[in-house]
């Protein structure tokens, strides 16, 4: 009887393991566990932890089953597939207990033995395979897919729905859809005869997916560049950030390349180092197209000189920074949110940038055209600062939709008429009180020309070293900035803002925080949470930070990073802001958060006890 | 960059191109460089050569770095714009600059400094992609603005101003660029505007990367005794293998003689070529290479068109197939495919 009770418990609320070795083909069979999941109508979020390598290495992937509809990682791992004989010991301990182990026992496999607190299940997909299939490759493809196969039958799959994905996974070669499915059935057959299907962690037909899409940030990124009319795209490589470029790319070859002539409205310039790819940005910019660079920390680090360009001589510029575990090389293929700091004072001088943090993939697609409205209207670079989590794993998100009412804001750019209308055109001038001056492009009339500039220049674009103009244009950089403020996306709360608890957090943390905040609900624990989504900050923030006697600032740093920028940019009382910090290159858990906060609650109400028996 | 506001005066008897424009409209703010600085010639014959291609001002694009001759730019054709980036970086700000917009005229003037030792990686890759610009390097040998410390140009055994020879080997751009396969490579010697300006006209008009190294001594710190980019050593060491005359498309076609070769440029004009040394060829870029090379161990700097050939194949937007209006001015309409496209799309990713 509690057998039962446990086993409807954990239908459709469970996290599955693939322990692989990268470059096998594991990712597909990973991803069609997932989506044949999906289309069952339940919640699921898969993550990847893959190692900074091309073959060989030890590679993990995740998927979480939440009926709740919760998508951040959870620690707790109740299934694993293991299919590293390299890393089976480790793959052995982190079973929950009551969980279970699937192994490859074509071959004898003593140390999975070794607790009695799991079930341990053996499949021969080795000998399976090698009995059904020919050539090593192909094996040891084969074997992956067979997996899938197995895994189908334990978490009580629809077979049809698994069908349909490989059918339409294939459709343009079919022959590998009869490979494909014989692996599957050869894998789901054995389970069926042999093994005690399906496990009590189970998938039941949800309807919780109606509307929604399995996206991850670098493509809802690339999409909205193309949405946004970006037409020049300047990179240099780099993980985790190339799939964006890629994505782009792709969407561009498919909607931007006229069918008859092959002409092409973009370009994708592969430059020789990130300070060149900025460079290009800048310069395209500069002459009047909507352009853009995906990097990471380390390619930001490279770009600062031509960040401070930008901004003093106030030509847009939009950079994608997909963060990655710093400092230096750090773990490129783990996740961080280490780089506020850099990109909002990034450059020598006196320097201060726009950001954005969006949270999932739809803000990714969202917030781009943001940022290219915002570098166009306030003539700065704008940075977009995602991170690995959202950038390359899968998010089940709402299906992005496009408002074909929307016109870019090109900002002010003066035509050839207005220029012409003119007395005179001065390019640093502020003609409207609001700190952003008006530019003109080349190509267009004599009366437009303006000398750009990163040495100083006074408000009429005039080489300058006179401290008093110098002094003047530096200043209405800060109403420029002051500007922005108003125009950015405001802080999302979550709660009624009068509990006395704050949680404030930004970017892929917000899956966790979300989940963190119900479980600290139910443990009597009533709090608000407010996301920050841009800087510099809005009145909100200062006003949530007012309102609330404590205020937890959640981020996946060492340093506390936002909590810095908060305490440096806004009125809060660094006391009352208190950092809860997750830096160990995994997405953050909601356990996590919630622990943390539990225990400065308990350390906080001690500590007063304590006070007032003195 | 300092500069200072030029007053124009035309007179009426002054010669106008077939825009009506005088060279005055091709001028610049007022250099503020040494006096007798090489540059400023160079910013001279580049006036001529604009004003003699009837090019619109607003046309041009004018891209530089940092140091002495990236100040330039600031001194000619004022209706145009002119873009001061950082040091060394200019050709990925050109590289951008034109990918957005393929129909403008684009010059970039750098220095010895700026384009051989932190700007070489973006020479070259601007040289690699085919960049259609002229690249003008302005060659002293020397830091001017940080007090005449040597250039990754200096030549061994060049002496600076307070008597310290130069010991590593020169970096030569005309080599370098026909190791890398460029277009048009062209060397020329600030004092001589007569073989410049034909050279930069025919640099503008190249459908590719046009470079020309222009050996322009610096009357501070490089225009003394052992300096091998001095005034003097440079008019008795520079050697014109080939006499360059530029022949706009609109002038008649006289007959070739014997000793000239003809270069089709890409819009009618013609490059008329004369040898003055009878063993050169400038078609050959392997034989230009060893001439160019074999004559530099001898002391002597080869100047004149030292390489020209069609790059248009392989240049940056026929590499990429872009439309042939400038990527900025495609309407938005054109560029966004618009929510049904984005629905249709969606079916992907359920």
């Amino acid at each position: 009887m509690t057998t039962t009770i446990s086993a409807i418990g954990q239908t459709n609320d469970f996290v599955v393991r693939f322990a692989n070795v990268n470059g096998t083909g594991s990712a597909s069979a990973n991803n069609l566990i997932m989506k044949s999941m999906f289309r069952m109508g339940v919640p699921v979020t898969g993550k990847n932890y893959f190692p900074s390598n091309i073959q060989g290495l030890p590679t993990w992937y995740e998927i979480r089953v939440s009926k709740a509809g919760y998508l951040a990682r959870r620690e707790q791992v109740n299934v694993t597939v293991a299919m590293n004989v390299e890393t089976y010991a480790r793959d052995v301990q982190e079973v929950a207990p009551g969980g279970f182990l699937i192994y490859d026992s074509t071959w004898p496999r003593n140390a999975l033995l070794s607790r009695d607190d799991i079930t341990v299940l053996g499949v021969p997909f080795a000998r399976l395979c090698n009995e059904n299939f020919d050539g090593v490759r192909n094996r040891i493809l084969m074997k992956n897919i067979c997996y899938a196969g197995a895994m189908a039958a334990l978490f009580d799959i629809d077979f049809e729905v698994i069908r349909s994905l490989v059918t339409e996974q294939y459709a343009a070669k079919p022959k590998l859809v009869d490979a494909n499915m014989k692996a599957i059935e050869l894998g789901y057959a054995y389970a069926k005869a042999h093994l005690p299907c399906p496990l009590p962690y189970r998938i039941e037909r949800m309807n919780s997916t109606v509307g929604q899409v399995l996206i991850d940030g670098n493509t809802a990124a690339g999409l909205g560049c193309v949405y946004a009319g970006a037409t020049v795209g300047a990179w240099y490589p780099i993980t985790p950030s190339t799939s964006l470029m890629d994505a782009y790319k792709g969407f561009c070859e498919r909607f931007r390349v006229d069918p008859v002539t092959k002409q092409r409205k973009f370009i994708v310039l592969q430059a020789e180092d990130e300070l060149a790819a900025v460079g290009m940005v800048i310069g395209a910019s500069w002459n009047g197209a909507r352009a853009f660079t995906p990097t990471s920390g380390p390619g930001i680090s490279l770009m600062n000189e031509f960040i401070g360009l930008a901004y003093y001589a106030e030509v847009p510029a939009v950079l994608f920074n997909v963060q990655r575990v710093g400092p230096s090389t750090g773990m490129p293929t783990r996740t961080q949110q280490c780089d506020v700091l850099l990109c909002a004072y990034a450059s020598h001088g006196d320097t201060r940038h726009v950001i954005l943090f969006p949270a999932n993939p739809t803000e990714c697609f969202h917030l781009t055209p943001v940022a290219f409205d915002l570098a166009e209207r306030l003539q700065t670079p704008v940075f977009v600062l995602s991170d690995l989590d959202i950038g390359m794993n899968d998010w089940m998100v709402p299906e992005l939709t496009w408002d074909d009412r929307y016109t870019p804001d090109r900002g002010k750019v003066l035509s050839k008429e207005e220029i012409e209308a003119l007395p005179k055109f001065h390019r640093y001038l502020d003609v409207d009180g609001d700190g952003i001056p008006y530019r003109t492009l080349p190509g267009m009339t004599p009366k437009g020309a303006y000398f750009t500039r990163g040495s100083g220049h006074n408000k009429f674009g005039v080489y300058t070293e006179d401290s008093a103009e110098y002094q003047e244009v530096l200043d209405r950089l800060v109403d420029k900035f002051n500007t922005a403020k108003n125009l950015l996306p405001p802080a999302v709360l979550r709660g009624s803002s009068h509990h006395a608890t704050g949680l404030l957090a930004y970017g892929s943390s917000d899956e966790a925080v979300k989940e963190a905040q119900d479980q600290l609900a139910a443990a009597g624990i009533d709090t608000d949470y407010l996301r920050v989504r841009a800087f510099p900050f809005g009145a909100e923030v200062d006003a949530f930070i007012e309102s609330h006697a404590v205020v937890y600032v959640i981020e996946q740093n060492r340093d506390g990073q936002l909590r810095s920028l908060l305490i440096l940019e806004t009125n809060a009382e660094k006391r009352k802001l208190i950092p809860i910090l997750h830096y160990d290159g995994m997405p953050m858990t909601a356990r996590f958060v919630t622990d943390a906060v539990l225990a400065h609650v308990q350390t906080t109400a001690t500590h007063s006890t304590a006070s007032r028996g003195h | 960059m300092t500069s200072i506001t030029k007053p124009k005066v035309a007179h009426p008897s002054l010669p106008r191109n077939e825009l009506g424009l005088t060279r005055r409209d091709y001028e610049g703010g007022m250099s503020t460089l040494c006096a007798g600085c090489g540059h400023d010639s160079i910013t001279a014959a580049i006036v001529e050569a604009a004003w003699g291609l009837s090019l619109r001002p607003e046309e041009l694009v004018k891209l530089s770095g940092i140091g002495c001759s990236s100040k330039t730019t600031a001194y000619f054709v004022g209706g145009a714009h002119g873009f001061n980036s950082v040091h060394g970086r200019m050709p990925s700000v050109a590289t951008g600059a034109n990918a957005a917009n393929r129909q403008l005229n684009y010059i970039g003037i750098s220095g010895d400094g700026d384009s051989l030792s932190i700007g070489l990686g973006q020479l070259v890759h601007a040289i690699r992609r085919n960049l259609n610009m002229l690249y003008i390097i302005e060659n002293n040998g020397v830091y001017g603005l940080t007090k005449g410390q040597f250039s990754a140009a200096a030549d061994i055994g060049s002496q600076s101003k307070k008597g310290e020879a130069n010991l590593q080997t020169p970096i030569d751009p005309t080599l370098l660029a026909l190791s890398l396969g460029a277009g048009f490579v062209a060397r020329g010697f600030s004092g001589d505007k007569k073989q410049l300006v034909p050279l930069i006209q025919a640099g503008l008009r190249h459908p590719g990367f046009a470079i020309i190294d222009v050996l322009s001594p610096c009357v501070t710190f490089n225009d003394h005794e052992g300096s091998t980019k001095s005034y003097q050593y440079t008019r008795d060491h520079y050697h014109p293998a080939v006499a360059t005359d530029f022949v706009p498309k609109a002038q008649a076609i006289e007959v070739a003689y014997d000793d000239q070769t003809v270069v089709a440029l890409h819009d009618g004009s013609q490059l008329r070529l004369r040898k003055l040394d009878p063993t050169f060829d400038t078609t050959d870029r392997v034989a230009a290479y060893r001439y160019i090379a074999a004559k530099l161990t001898e002391g002597e700097h080869v100047t004149g068109l030292i390489h020209a050939s069609s790059t248009e194949d392989h240049e940056l937007h026929t590499q990429n197939r872009s439309v042939a209006e400038g990527l900025n001015s495609v309407p938005y309409s054109e560029l966004n495919p618009g929510s049904a496209a984005l629905s249709k799309l969606m079916a992907r990713y359920r």
